[in-house]
């Protein structure tokens, strides 16, 4: 490794960014004997992965509030649970509310509530036929995606062995899985189900980071992408930190100083300095440089490539394709303080505290989706609620609550623009839960509402999009999340990526800082 | 007919893609007969008198997709088709203005620069980009298409080939085909264009036959499949067929009968008989039976399986799987015979404009709109279609100083929420259409001598395509190649030896391209050990 590092260097790798990937990426490295220098703009880290305090005395994770697609394997390589990272609540089930009937209730392998017996054996074969797929693409995760058309053996291999994971499932799973790849959600599920609320549930896993509605193909291949993301978390499930999302980048901060990597925070990256066609570091806005063999990006494709490195250092076609990356967020983010814990009708007891829905049907989610189209946030959207106080109590004041919901669809570009809209549908979604938890708007203290452009903000994301480019066939896996910089490569030497941006995508996962990092490593290693 | 003189082979429908693979099989010898439910020939490629001494191509209305290499084999120009090719062609806006179409790429280029000099700039990279696609995909519309699930060297020959195909474009281009392939039709225009009336143009052909909208991932290949247009190797290129789109199947009758084939009409097949898993003939409505060695089913995947084959003779799976497959409706259909050229204050007098397809729907939006309607279960409200009067080129179809005009429309649903398709719905959807043309031809109402208006639960009742789609089943990722029509089934073989599919419902799918009969009938020559002559 220290082939390649010039003697002048401070660091091996310094990384831009503290969020979860960055942290993770760091810890990696640093575990591999790299120094690292972790440079974050804000006060604290976390980036997306943070829990906010919203009104006095009640916080909330700001983004992502469930963990259930971190692998396993990571939070044990890195031993998170030792660097203090706990469970408030883990196997949450999801509930599908009604607002005038019996919520359906799906934990794992079991259904409750007003499911025929055909719906329950449909959804047995289902949940079995996809876990099956999701197994054979699971692997896609471990490892960057392969190029195309090169002679390198390793793309090669790993697509040759794509392909035999494929043909291992047999003949009838093979054409079945090759047939609905690039199929819609939409159709999938009613082709399974009858029972309305079952088809919603899988349709708003379709559709959740993607700029669609669940009658857009290729919905299918983001279901089975995030149930191969599931799998690989393993048993915990949908899980809550205790202290929120926030206890996660912590505990990744710990282990990867326990390892020897630095962390900085309040150091904003201006630019990265190159020399001849290698970078050689990055300049802060204070002016500072700092000099290192390799840089990481964990900021989205387009603030790295085009903000820290600059469109002069590539060339026209390249940055063409960056330009044309689509990452205009889609979903907002609701938070309630609430003098008591909400009651949602038609869920027994006890599950309150499970992950709530609020996608009835396909159509809905549909027509939610419609809005979103023509530059309107949706008057009756899809919501993913959590009220992580029942597993957490720490979150908010004696005997008060906070809701936390995901709402899609909020599209970034809102005709009329968000100042004016905010709060028009900030009552608009009160009002919505009103129908599903009678009471709950009496119950409102405060309520803040994170639009596309507030997150983008907040946590400096272009477009303010979580996954910080949609999930679509078009960008995915050897795509991801452009041709020319994939495999957390940029067309700069010593430049790598490991946000979001890269494949597998958002969400609280680590998967893109481990795979940049492991990236690195192994060039390192041939050079 | 006696057991002795049985014919080899029945095909069932005298559709374009039935007469094909019937010219096909007659020329490699084989005894034919063609049977066909109505009593004229033509399927969906029919011209009709239905008023006066008017013709209406009241179906397919223009020529693109025909295969040459099926012109020429069957000699369909010997048989009496000519192609006109025509230019021009126009879309409307709503505030007067429009974009006019050529096939000359500097005048197009010129044309577009009137609405924005990037966009003409970016015109230049559009059509080469789109044409390479083309040139991509064209090799493999004659191809049947390999099961990857299989060992057989044949289909591990193809995978091959495909992959070489593939292989042989190049990294860039690789990523570049992969995302044109899964990239809805707006995403992609976006990538070239900013000004809303060149990409509402260019989208069309996107969503022309699709359940789907300009936005929907997978559009954007759609939008090359109507490039596919071939006259004289100029891709994109299009043309009238002289008399009408009868003319097509007219000469390919002629074609058949010259080498020896038979056609039946009036002769509606009930049942395909079956004994111990194999096809031996077919029954009539009236009773009758006719056995032959092999039947090819010109009918859709649906209609064959579902309706004419007892499914207790097919595995379980198989007629779940026919079940599901997606062959919603969402077209109409106006044919209006005119008093006279309507007059567009948006074009010039005599610009070659109105020559071609005329279109007024001038942005993405109003078209992803006009989808949203079909999702609702109504016809759009504000339609998109596709006007053409092709009597200024070919006179024949209208007496002197009348014209036809053929007016397509997209969306349309076979089932409408509000219930099922009345004369007082058909009449309400025919007016909507009616008044967007008057909207932008004040003189267009006052011409109308008389219009005939079809939903897609009329094609479905007079063609027999089931839901009335003309595709004979959707152009999506899940039931194209060797997904078409069923997984497994992708090879015009079905479950029953000796029954074959050769319509649309087949790769490479729709229009009156003629490919899924070829390929059809080159599958059965092989399964016989015979050679194409």
């Amino acid at each position: 490794m220290s082939t390649t590092s010039s003697p002048r260097a401070a660091f091996d790798c310094i990384v831009v960014g503290g969020g979860h990937n960055g942290l993770a990426c760091a810890a990696y490295l640093a575990r591999a004997g790299r120094s690292v220098l972790v440079l974050e703009a804000g006060e604290h880290l976390g980036g997306a992965a943070a829990t906010r305090e919203f009104a006095p005395g009640f916080r909330v994770s700001a983004l992502s509030h469930l963990l259930h697609q971190m692998p396993a394997r990571i939070i044990e390589e890195l031993q998170l649970e030792r660097h203090g990272l706990a469970w408030a609540a883990q196997s949450l089930p999801t509930a599908v509310l009604a607002a005038d009937a019996a919520a359906v209730i799906i934990d794992g392998g079991s259904l409750d509530g007003p499911v025929g017996a055909a719906d329950r054996e449909a959804y047995r074969e289902f949940r079995s036929q996809l876990g099956r797929f999701a197994a054979a693409l699971q692997p896609m995760l471990d490892a960057p995606p392969p190029r195309l058309g090169t002679d390198r053996w390793s793309d090669r291999l790993s697509l040759l062995s794509l392909g035999w994971r494929i043909r291992r499932l047999g003949r009838r799973d093979m054409r079945e899985l090759l047939r609905i790849a690039g199929m819609n959600a939409y159709d999938l599920l009613t082709e399974h189900f009858q029972a309305a609320p079952l088809q919603g549930a899988f349709g708003l896993d379709a559709v959740l980071g993607t700029n669609f509605g669940p009658r857009a193909p290729g919905t299918v291949m983001t279901l089975l992408y995030r149930l191969a993301l599931q799998q690989g978390a393993g048993a915990r499930g949908a899980a809550i930190p205790v202290g929120g999302m926030g206890a996660v980048p912590v505990a990744l901060a710990a282990a990867a100083q326990a390892a020897g990597a630095q962390i900085r925070l309040a150091a904003p990256v201006a630019r990265l300095t190159v020399a001849g066609d290698r970078v050689t570091g990055v300049r802060l806005q204070s002016g500072e440089t700092i000099d290192a063999t390799t840089v990481i990006s964990s900021a989205d494709p387009k603030h790295s490539l085009l903000g820290l490195l600059g469109a002069e250092h590539l060339d026209t076609s390249f940055v063409r394709r960056v330009h044309h990356l689509r990452t205009r967020g889609l979903a907002a983010k609701l938070h309630l303080a609430l003098d008591g814990p909400p009651r949602f009708t038609g869920l027994p007891p006890g599950a309150q505290g499970a992950r709530l829905l609020i996608a009835p049907t396909l159509d809905y989610i549909e027509r939610a989706f419609n809005h979103s189209k023509y530059g309107e946030y949706s008057s009756a959207p899809a919501l993913e609620i959590t009220v992580p106080t029942i597993s957490d109590a720490s979150l908010a004041p004696a005997g008060k609550h906070v809701l936390s919901a995901i709402v899609h669809y909020a599209p970034y570009e809102l005709r009329g623009g968000w100042e004016s809209q905010r709060d028009a549908f900030t009552h608009a979604l009160v009002g919505l839960l009103e129908r599903y938890a009678p009471g709950i708007r009496g119950q409102v203290i405060h309520g803040e509402l994170l639009a596309p452009p507030d997150i983008e903000r907040e946590f400096r994301i272009h477009g303010g999009h979580w996954h910080h480019a949609d999930l679509a066939l078009d960008q995915f896996f050897a795509v991801r999340p452009v041709p020319g910089a994939t495999q957390h490569r940029t067309p700069l030497p010593g430049y790598y990526l490991c946000g979001a941006g890269c494949h597998p995508g958002g969400g609280v996962v680590g998967i893109a800082g481990r795979n940049a990092a492991r990236q690195v490593i192994a060039e390192a290693g041939r050079a | 007919m006696g057991e002795r003189d049985k014919p080899d082979v029945l095909v069932v429908g005298a559709g374009h893609n039935g007469l094909v693979a019937a010219c096909y099989l007659a020329r490699a010898g084989l005894s034919v007969q063609v049977l066909e439910r109505n009593p004229h020939i033509g399927g969906a490629a029919v011209s009709r008198r239905l008023y006066g001494d008017f013709t209406y191509s009241n179906c397919s209305y223009v020529c693109s997709l025909l295969r040459p290499e099926i012109m020429r084999a069957l000699e369909l120009p010997r048989f009496g088709l000519q192609i006109i090719p025509y230019d021009g062609g126009c879309t409307m806006m709503r505030d007067g203005g429009h974009l006019a179409l050529y096939d000359n790429h500097d005048a197009l280029r010129r044309e577009i620069a009137r609405h924005s000099k990037r966009d003409a700039e970016a015109y230049d990279r559009y059509a080469r980009d789109v044409i390479r696609q083309c040139k991509f995909i064209k090799p493999l519309l004659m191809r049947e298409p390999p099961d990857p699930t299989s060992f057989k060297p044949r289909d591990i020959r193809e995978l091959l080939y495909l992959g070489g195909h593939f292989q042989r474009l190049g990294e860039q281009r690789m990523y570049d085909t992969l995302r044109f392939w899964t990239m809805s039709a707006a995403d992609f225009l976006d990538e070239y264009f900013e000004s809303e009336i060149v990409k509402a143009h260019m989208a069309g052909s996107a969503i022309i036959g699709t359940a789907l909208g300009p936005r929907s991932p997978g559009t954007a290949y759609v939008l090359l499949h109507h490039y596919m247009g071939d006259i004289d190797d100029t891709v994109g290129a299009w043309g009238f067929a002289r008399g009408g789109m009868g003319a097509v199947t007219r000469a390919l009758a002629a074609s058949l009968q010259a080498s020896g084939g038979t056609i039946r009409t009036d002769a509606g097949v009930e049942r395909i008989l079956v004994r111990n898993g194999r096809s031996v003939g077919v029954a009539l409505a009236s009773g009758e039976e006719i056995h032959a060695r092999l039947v090819l089913s010109n009918m859709d995947v649906k209609r064959t399986f579902l309706e004419t084959v007892d499914s207790s003779e097919l595995p379980e799976d198989f007629v779940r799987q026919v079940r599901n497959f997606k062959i919603r409706g969402s077209s109409g259909k106006l044919n209006i015979a005119l008093d006279g050229l309507p007059t567009f204050p948006a074009i010039p007098l005599g610009s070659p404009s109105t020559r071609g397809d005329m279109h007024v729907t001038d942005t993405i939006e109003m078209m992803e709109r006009a989808y949203d309607d079909w999702k609702e279960g109504t016809w759009s409200r504000a339609p998109y279609i596709d006007m053409l009067i092709p009597t200024q080129i070919d006179p024949t179809m209208a007496p002197d100083g009348k014209h036809y005009m053929s007016v397509f429309v997209q969306y349309c649903p076979y089932q409408l929420a509000s219930g099922p398709w009345d004369a007082d719905k058909r009449k309400a959807f025919g007016d909507t259409v009616i008044d967007t043309i008057a909207r932008h031809s004040p003189d267009f109402k006052s011409l109308i001598l008389h219009a005939e208006v079809r939903t897609p639960w009329d094609l479905e009742n007079e063609v027999g395509l089931t839901e009335g789609n003309i595709f004979q089943g959707e152009l999506t990722f899940d039931q194209l190649l060797f997904n078409r029509p069923i997984p497994g089934y992708s090879q015009y073989r079905t479950p029953l030896q000796g029954l074959y599919l050769c319509g649309s419902s087949t790769h490479p799918g729709g229009g009156v391209m003629g490919a899924p009969g070829a390929n059809a009938a080159r599958a059965v020559l092989r399964d016989l050990r015979m050679e194409a002559s």
